[in-house]
């Protein structure tokens, strides 16, 4: 059953990142997703301060509010300190991960996180922290439950704004001319993004969230031109890394995220040599010419 | 201030070690990050900080030991996979250099801590301590540390030097670099190396995830000062080096305190404080200057207004009503009166009660105003071929830039024309 649990969460929580992750790398936004991911660390500690605990909505908050804050920052100083976009990136994210880390050792007696959980998360340990009823009945992990809610808050989130996110990821431009706000979407999809990387968190930690943000959206890319057939793609792709992701983790015993993001860069290999327009493809066309 | 004094006097051999080596790692990645920061690949410094770290494991596999030279060739050896990997996605298939990093970090970063989880749990008690590559362990570097980390400083220091110019030349302009025959992809290879080389020995002291901040944050700073490459690379070693002298500092007097992120927090600190007061560059000089334009426009459309309102009466002194500058062009009344005093304080326009007339000194700034405008939307149409009526809004915003040598050529050229293409007079200084 524990297998069952950690594989589940895992799954849900890779098609949340798989969905939101297209959208990222045809924005050309990969590398801000990857700044938020680490940026939303001190808005994770400081939760933990004000709630006192593991609170859900606290942190999701608090995430939502440091991500858009990161975005802001980085626009901010690209356009008015007319710093390049690269270094206006990494700039910003190490400082605030630095916040982060100076945060939890200052606060290490009050704050129920360690600085391996936040690199690598802790998915090991999501079947042992349940939700018991008051009448004693378990009703399973509680990991679960976050990542389904936040699996169905952004499946709802691309299914009734998909219009809006499509145009203003394909077309700014006419976008922007039909009246749709091509900065608000910007920052609400960061803030989508910001709050999937906090509820993803725990379970995977901040820099193997971006595995799961970037590769299966880079793999189904690579594999198809339409861009529904790539959002389902990009969670299949997701949902089997985690499958195959944690049976290669018992087998070598070591870490599950890890693995998890080990088998979505095999993933990404195979799509590589084996895609249409493939490595192999291009090669086996040449030969029969 | 006692810690201080104590700390500055490097008695104590610890701190010695700990303030010299963080100098030496953060002077030195300063430096060769400003290249990358020049070449604008800031996030390839990110990426092969990630990379390493299977490296790391691999010569730990494979050596059995922390052995620093198997640690560093295995750290190198997939430090080079991930950039050739990165380059190869980019230039083969139709995904963009950030996913392609952001991919290659991630994934490379997922099998080094499988590795590392794996190595754990393995038994073999020489692993304890590799785990200091994820955070880095500047608080507790030592004497033999020190040794290494300081021969890599001078290595990457001395090889910037000789290559100084080629280098710089490189990230400027490639292509006039090629075509002055030199071998750019063996100059390329070599900074990439050099990059890998101050990755490898760099998280040692900050970790993984904060590289790319002592690569890079002290040449964005440094950039935001100077136009000069020469002065930029020493202010950015600077910046990296006091950054390095602080966070030993904190973790001197505080030693729960982690030395790396303490580094970052200085050396962003450093750069926010150049992001905005810089002069020329920095945000708050760049306001100030774009306001100041926005005064003189503001100021030279009124006072070409009042000209304008001269000119239907061919008197240009009379006081005026600040409703009929309004019925010419739009103005917030309360914004048009503060214009107008300041205006007045620049001795442009006399006042009585509510009334404003233009002085003499106004009228001639006025005048000149009208004339650019005029004579350029006449150049406009006369070279550029441009129909009259499409030609006023560039010519509104010629007037306040154009200088004295440009309209005197311009009055040449077109030959001190009398009237505009809407035969409108141009007037001159008689």
């Amino acid at each position: 059953m524990n297998d069952f649990y950690i594989i589940l969460t895992a799954s849900l929580v890779s098609a949340s990142c798989a969905l939101l992750g297209s959208f990222l790398i045809l924005r050309r936004m990969a590398m801000v997703s990857d700044a938020i991911s680490h940026a939303v660390l001190p808005g994770i500690v400081i939760a933990f301060l004000v709630s006192g605990s593991r609170d859900s909505l606290t942190m999701l908050i608090g995430a939502g509010a440091i991500g858009m804050f990161t975005t802001f920052l980085i626009e901010f100083f690209h356009k008015k300190a007319r710093l390049q976009t690269d270094a206006s990136i990494g700039v910003t994210f190490t400082w605030l991960f630095a916040i982060g880390v100076v945060m939890i050792s200052l606060f290490a007696g009050k704050v129920d996180l360690d600085q391996d959980c936040v690199l690598y998360g802790e998915i090991a340990y999501v079947p042992l922290d349940v939700i018991i009823t008051q009448s004693g009945i378990n009703l399973g992990p509680r990991a679960l439950y976050v990542s389904g809610i936040i699996l169905i808050v952004n499946l709802l989130f691309i299914l009734l704004s998909y219009r809006k996110l499509f145009l203003t990821t394909f077309d700014p431009a006419f976008a922007s001319a039909i009246g749709i706000s091509v900065t608000l979407w910007h920052y609400v999809l960061m803030g989508a993004v910001s709050m999937t990387t906090v509820a993803s968190f725990e379970s995977v930690g901040a820099i193997l969230v971006v595995a799961l943000l970037i590769a299966p959206a880079a793999t189904a890319y690579l594999l198809t031109d339409n861009f529904k057939t790539m959002l389902l793609l990009a969670c299949l792709a997701g949902i089997v890394a985690s499958i195959t992701g944690y049976y290669l983790s018992v087998w070598l015993d070591g870490s599950i995220a890890g693995a998890i993001a080990s088998m979505n860069g095999v993933l990404f290999m195979l799509a590589l040599v084996f895609a249409p327009h493939g490595i192999l493809t291009k090669k086996f066309k040449a030969v029969v010419h | 201030m006692n810690s201080l004094v104590e700390f500055l006097s490097f008695t104590d051999p610890n701190v010695r070690y700990v303030a010299f080596g963080s100098v030496l790692l953060t002077a030195s990645s300063a430096i060769v990050g400003s290249f990358t920061f020049l070449n604008k690949k800031s996030l390839v410094g990110d990426a092969i900080a990630h990379a390493v770290l299977p490296g790391i494991c691999l010569g730990f596999l494979l050596a059995g030991t922390k052995n620093p030279v198997a640690l560093i060739a295995g750290a190198f050896i997939t430090g080079w996979i991930s950039l050739v990997l990165v380059e190869f996605i980019t230039t083969k298939t139709r995904i963009k250099e950030d996913t392609a990093i952001g991919l290659i970090l991630s994934v490379f970063f997922g099998i080094g801590i499988l590795m590392l989880t794996v190595i754990q749990k393995s038994g073999n008690a020489a692993q304890s301590g590799l785990d200091h590559f994820l955070f880095g362990k500047a608080a507790a570097l030592t004497g033999n540390d020190l040794v290494t980390f300081g021969i890599v400083a001078i290595v990457l220091i001395a090889i910037v030097l000789v290559l100084f110019k080629e280098f710089s030349l490189l990230a400027f302009d490639k292509d006039y670099a090629r075509s002055i025959g030199l071998p750019v992809k063996r100059i390329e290879l070599i900074l990439t190396s050099l990059i890998v080389l101050a990755v490898v020995i760099g998280i040692q002291a900050v970790g993984v995830v904060l590289m790319a901040a002592i690569l890079i944050t002290p040449a964005a700073a440094a950039r935001f000062w100077t136009d000069k490459i020469s002065v930029m690379f020493l202010l950015a070693s600077l910046f990296g080096a006091i950054s390095g002298l602080s966070g030993a500092f904190i973790s001197y007097t505080a030693p729960a305190m982690p030395t790396g992120p303490w580094i970052v927090i200085v050396i962003s600190t450093i750069a926010f404080i150049s992001f905005f007061l810089a002069p020329r560059r920095g945000v708050i000089s760049r306001f100030v200057r774009q306001a100041n334009i926005r005064k003189t426009i503001n100021d030279e459309n009124v006072l070409k207004i009042l000209y304008q309102l001269g000119e239907e009466n061919q008197n240009f002194t009379i006081p005026r009503l600040p409703d009929e500058i309004i019925s010419k062009r739009f103005y917030d009344t309360q914004v048009l009166v503060s214009i107008l005093k300041r205006l007045h304080r620049h001795g442009y326009v006399d006042k009585n009660e509510n009334r404003w007339a233009l002085t003499e000194e106004g009228r001639n700034r006025a005048q000149r105003i009208v004339k650019i405008h005029r004579l350029w939307e006449l150049y406009l149409t006369t070279y550029m071929h441009i129909a009259p009526d499409h030609v006023h809004e560039d010519a509104d915003t010629i007037e306040h830039l154009l200088t004295p040598e440009l309209e005197e050529r311009l009055e040449q050229q077109l030959g001190y024309p009398k009237v505009d293409p809407h035969q409108s007079n141009i007037p001159y200084n008689n």
